[in-house]
């Protein structure tokens, strides 16, 4: 077996440059090439903690405009539901004093109406009084030749008394 | 050279040869020694010019690097912990020794250093050399109450510390025969099965139809041997970082 045969200073040699050439390799590996990868790999990962850190300001961001635009959505509701009970309310009182003022005037109306109408009465049946009284003394004259004046008026008015109409 | 003489020499690919005429035969540069050269210029080429480009989202040799790096960084930090980031330089780099010697090998007409006892050896040594200092550089004198587990009865002491030490210098051994049994097994098994080919070829009419059979088992073999490969230099380099954890954590 080749590998065994110690007395070959090529398998001295080959030990000797073994550590040369594995000296070089863990030179270049530790001072160039690994730093290389590291670097590109801190560089990817620096890349990505940021994206990820924009992305969750850029979401923190859009939660608070959303919380936002709720809250100005509920004081709007708000603000609208508090003017349409006042202007509600301000009609039906509106409302309310138009019809008082309406029933008022036209109580006031009827009541104008009402003493009108007694006024028309009071003088028809004052007419009425003196109609009857002429009438009866008329009669009284062509019956008895003469009238007093006073027992007529005095029984018309007791007539019509009579009758229930003052 | 296997067949030549009609017999089977298996043993002749391990045969160190002198390179580089007379310059590399005074120096003792052999195409071991290139093959060693060769694969530190395939690592520091796939690491540099992997990452040359510096992508944030990588291309196809850049996942290689990257993943090969990762791999390994993530052997050292499961097995030593935090500490392990001092060693990732040197386990990397003998991880990726070992695989692109194991790997070269398989090649045509090439060498496999991991192959030669005394590089896998050399090895083993650097290893057990760094865990030792370590362990001496970070815990001193209570290194040694590594022999003895503390809470074992004194009484057993005889037998436990010699146990220990035979355990711990055996280390470099166990590491360094592990990968050269594997890679000579593997290659005597392809030259012996490669050799039947072309003995069994030569027997006449029915012959090469003979001859399909070693070569059927020879193309498994190498796929068994890829996986060897890739096994061994995981195995070497698990082990190293167990060592390390050890040499940091005492236990």
């Amino acid at each position: 077996m080749p590998q065994l045969d110690f007395d070959n200073p090529l398998l001295i040699a080959q030990v000797v440059w073994l550590l040369i050439i594995f000296g070089l390799l863990y030179y270049v590996l530790s001072t160039y090439a690994l730093p290389r990868v590291e670097s590109v790999l801190e560089e990817r990962r620096a890349r990505i903690a940021a994206d990820l850190g924009a992305a969750q300001a850029a979401k923190a961001e859009a939660d608070a405009a959303m919380a936002a635009h709720r809250e100005a959505t509920a004081k709007a509701r708000a603000e609208a539901q508090s003017a349409i009970a006042s202007a509600m309310q301000q009609a039906q009182a509106e409302a309310a004093a138009r019809s008082e003022e309406l029933n008022r005037r036209l109580a006031q109306q009827i009541q104008e109406a009402e003493q009108r109408i007694a006024a028309a009465r009071d003088a028809a049946m004052g007419a009425l009084r003196q109609v009857s009284t002429e009438t009866a003394e008329s009669l009284v004259a062509k019956l008895a030749g003469r009238a007093d004046r006073t027992p007529v008026t005095a029984a018309v008015d007791r007539a019509l008394a009579a009758r229930g109409q003052a | 050279m296997a067949a030549e003489g009609k017999t089977i020499d298996a043993l002749g690919q391990f045969e160190l040869v002198p390179v580089l005429g007379k310059v590399g035969a005074s120096v003792g540069f052999t195409q071991s020694s290139a093959h060693m050269l060769l694969a530190v210029g395939l690592i520091v080429a796939l690491v540099m010019y992997g990452m040359a480009k510096r992508a944030i989202v990588p291309g196809r040799l850049q996942a290689v690097t990257e993943s090969t790096y990762e791999f390994v960084q993530g052997l050292c930090q499961n097995q030593i912990g935090d500490e392990g980031k001092k060693f990732f330089p040197f386990v990397f780099a003998l991880f990726m020794f070992v695989l692109f010697g194991n790997l070269l090998g398989l090649l045509p007409f090439a060498f496999t250093f991991t192959s030669h006892i005394v590089v896998t050896f050399a090895l083993a040594m650097m290893v057990f050399v760094l865990i030792t200092v370590v362990a001496l550089v970070l815990h001193g004198r209570k290194f040694f109450g590594y022999f003895f587990p503390e809470g074992a009865p004194i009484w057993l002491a005889p037998i436990i510390i010699p146990v220990e030490i035979v355990s711990y210098l055996s280390r470099p051994i166990s590491l360094s025969i592990r990968l050269f049994a594997n890679m000579v097994a593997g290659h005597v098994m392809l030259k012996v099965f490669a050799t039947f080919i072309v003995l069994l070829g030569g027997l006449g009419a029915v012959g090469p139809f003979i001859a399909v059979l070693p070569l059927t088992v020879n193309v498994a073999l190498v796929g068994f041997e890829i996986l060897v490969a890739f096994l061994q230099a995981y195995v070497f380099a698990i082990l190293t970082t167990i060592y390390l954890h050890d040499a940091v954590h005492l236990h």
